[in-house]
């Protein structure tokens, strides 16, 4: 393809890409380092009240925003450096925090409890999700023709579920005396408030998310299992190898690009974590980096959006990810350029 | 299996069946629950009892419900229009439309059929069981409470048919752009092994990975303030891009992007380049080639990463919600706002309610499209 048609046809698509994402993305950056506010005057104000003698007049000096001609507030930006890394860092209290050696305290700076919990969500739920999608894989590739395209169809409606919807028809079951509380509480034998305490609202974030994303990897899995070599498994029964050991040593080895795939894109959509606490109510016991910095961009009592701390959030949240994604890429990158 | 070495025992043929068994209650049983609770009155639908959900006491001795002659003779009613929409529509709808309006054709034929089932169900079914219920003694009293009270409420009270519309603008707009975009793109970065391809592809892979509050963040203050930074460009006509749909649809299809490109690209390198160069031998420039030659054989690619496209735009919440105002709002923050306010037990019922509807058009999608589901998501890990 010659390189000015291979323009045409991509132009409108990078286009995109560089107004929307490319672009966005650099602002971000420059207003991270930026704070606009209102510009504020001191003003000596007269009020004259009528009284017996003559008017009453006291004077008091009030602060109020600066109009421009067309009555508008009046901003400026100015350059604040890290100021606003370090409003979302609180680097003064993790140093308390950590010279007390007291995890409490460093669970209520909002910055690192939400990196703490979209650390151990990404990382816990990865190996449930994996094992769970692999698991349903081997059943049904085990299992008789006929019932395989309704297990399909069942097995994709956690996936395709609006994820807010999704997290709150969870929700709704464990809701106040809903039949699964009330089931536990029988099974348990106790009184149970599951949406009282964080760690039970942090279960049930990660239940939802591994029988949300669990039906991708069971049909990736599944996919990878009707292309498994026959002969090898084959030369594997003749050498006497036990079905465990055939799935250890044939099959697993044989899903392992899969497996790298599924992590990778994992890693991604789990480290964005935020519909669950949408869907969950759950900012008042834990939040996310993403929900960090959408809570820095609405609107608080007076209006104004922290439109410099939510990119200072944003820009740690995208440091993060690009940590997290490091190994893995690098492996895939190492692999191509072997293979 | 015909080889005797790959028989199972049966021990673990019960544990792998009993376990899919398992599964399969655990993914449907949310979703088929809470579509249950939303014919309830809040009293039922909240119970630790199951039974009494189902059965709905409460509901059925304050607002009504249904007898065993109404499920049966529902349920019949049922089979036969699904049976009849399997079998005698598609030969109705060959037989009247010419081949190559066969879209046309199968939506009039669909909307009819759609329209001629509202009707049953909702007028000549209920008028047939007024007068057959009462006849039946026993067999005609209701057993089963339900009502469709909440949906009326959250529907026409509460006007969710605007966010519903709203949805549906968004949607379309995101699948119609992305998939034209995407589908120039896609072709391109297939026929071309270049350099710049190659990097733009990986530069892709990191934009997918960006997470989407990233993005807003650097949207939100551009949207606010457009009126007046666009002012110098488009004279006293510049919009607020705050809060308008359009907007939201170019900034879903971008962020869409990088996914749309890959997929595509994936599809089309299933298509032999062959094909484009025949066709540019016989004299087609490159857009012919792609026009007269790709475009016939693309559409299973397309129909697929269309999909996924309608998927990322019905479900967003996060850009939806903080770019658009309450006017414009779609479904699902609609939804989530319903948490706002002092919640009722009955406020929560409808917010179920809205959950169901939403959740209404998914279960279609995947009924009817489950096949280019599967394709579309193992496309792009099985090939690597």
């Amino acid at each position: 393809m010659k390189s000015k048609t291979f323009l045409i046809f991509v132009g409108p698509s990078v286009f995109m890409m560089f107004l929307f994402i490319a672009a966005p993305l650099l602002s971000v950056l420059w207003q991270s380092f930026h704070v606009t506010q209102p510009i504020y005057e001191q003003v000596e104000v007269e009020t004259c009240t009528p009284g017996l003698l003559g008017p009453v007049c006291t004077t008091e000096m009030k602060t109020r925003p600066l109009l421009d001609e067309q009555g508008k507030i009046r901003t400026e930006t100015e350059f604040v450096g890290f100021q606003s890394y370090r409003n979302v860092l609180e680097p003064e209290k993790l140093r308390e925090a950590i010279d007390s050696g007291s995890w409490r305290d460093l669970m209520n700076i909002r910055f690192w409890s939400a990196l703490r919990f979209t650390l151990a969500f990404t990382m816990l739920t990865l190996p449930l999700v994996l094992g769970t999608g692999l698991l349903i894989a081997l059943a049904v590739n085990n299992t008789v023709h006929r019932i395989k395209g309704p297990v399909i169809f069942v097995s994709l409606l956690p996936f395709i579920i609006t994820p807010v919807v999704g997290a709150l028809s969870i929700r709704w079951l464990f809701l106040g005396d809903g039949i699964l509380t009330a089931g536990l509480e029988r099974l348990l034998d106790r009184d149970i408030a599951m949406f009282a305490q964080a760690w039970t609202i942090e279960l049930m974030m990660y239940m939802y998310r591994v029988w949300h994303v669990a039906p991708f990897a069971f049909v990736v899995f599944y996919a990878g299992l009707q292309t498994v070599n026959s002969d090898a498994v084959e030369a594997a029964i003749i050498d006497g190898a036990s079905r465990w050991q055939r799935l250890r040593y044939v099959i697993i080895p044989h899903l392992m690009p899969l497996v790298i795939f599924l992590t990778l894109i994992h890693l991604m959509d789990a480290y964005r974590v935020f519909e669950e606490i949408v869907g969950f109510s759950a900012s008042a016991h834990v939040i996310s980096l993403q929900w960090l910095t959408y809570e820095f961009l609405l609107q608080d009592g007076t209006g104004a959006r922290a439109i410099s701390r939510a990119s200072a959030s944003a820009i740690l949240t995208m440091i993060g990810i690009a940590i997290l994604l490091g190994p893995p890429l690098r492996r895939v990158w190492r692999e191509q350029r072997g293979g | 299996m015909s080889n005797p070495a790959l028989r199972q025992p049966i021990g673990l043929k019960i544990l792998s069946n009993g376990f899919l068994a398992f599964w399969c209650l655990v993914a449907s049983f949310p979703i088929l629950w809470i579509a249950v609770m939303s014919f309830k009155t809040p009293v039922d639908a909240f119970d630790s009892n199951p039974f009494r959900v189902i059965f709905g006491p409460h509901t059925r001795d304050t607002i009504g419900g249904i007898s065993l002659v109404d499920i049966v003779l529902g349920l019949l009613l049922a089979w036969f229009l699904i049976r009849q929409a399997i079998l005698w529509l598609p030969r109705k709808v060959a037989e009247y439309a010419p081949p190559e309006g066969s879209a046309i054709g199968w939506l009039v034929g669909g909307g009819a059929y759609a329209v001629v089932t509202l009707l049953l169900f909702s007028v000549a079914l209920p008028t047939v069981l007024d007068f057959l219920n009462p006849l039946l003694g026993p067999l005609g009293s209701n057993i089963l409470g339900l009502t469709t009270g909440h949906y009326e409420a959250v529907w026409v009270d509460r006007g969710f048919t605007r966010n519903f519309m709203n949805s549906m603008i968004v949607t379309s707009g995101v699948v119609i752009v992305s998939l034209t975009v995407g589908t120039l793109a896609g072709y391109g970065l297939a026929r071309s092994d270049s350099l710049v391809a190659f990097w733009l592809l990986v530069i892709a892979l990191v934009f997918r990975a960006l997470p989407h509050s990233v993005l807003v963040s650097g949207y939100l203050p551009y949207f606010i303030t457009s009126a007046e930074w666009l002012r110098p460009i488009l004279g006293e006509a510049a919009p607020t891009l705050y809060g308008k749909p359009w907007a939201i649809i170019a900034v879903l299809v971008a962020i869409n992007q990088p996914f749309t490109i890959w997929m595509l690209r994936a599809f089309f390198q299933n298509i032999p380049a062959e094909l484009d160069e025949a066709a540019q031998v016989d004299g087609c420039s490159q857009f012919g080639a792609f026009r007269r030659v790709i475009v016939p054989v693309m559409w299973p690619g397309v129909i697929t990463t269309g999909l996924f496209s309608f998927l990322l735009a019905y479900n967003d919440f996060l850009v939806t919600s903080l770019l658009l105002d309450a006017q414009n709002m779609t479904m699902v923050p609609a939804i989530a706002n319903m948490f706002n306010r002092e919640t009722t037990a009955s406020d929560e019922v409808q917010a179920i309610a809205a959950a169901v509807s939403i959740t209404a058009p998914l279960f279609i999608l995947v009924l009817v499209f489950q096949r280019q589901i599967v394709s579309g998501l193992t496309a792009g890990a099985v090939k690597g």
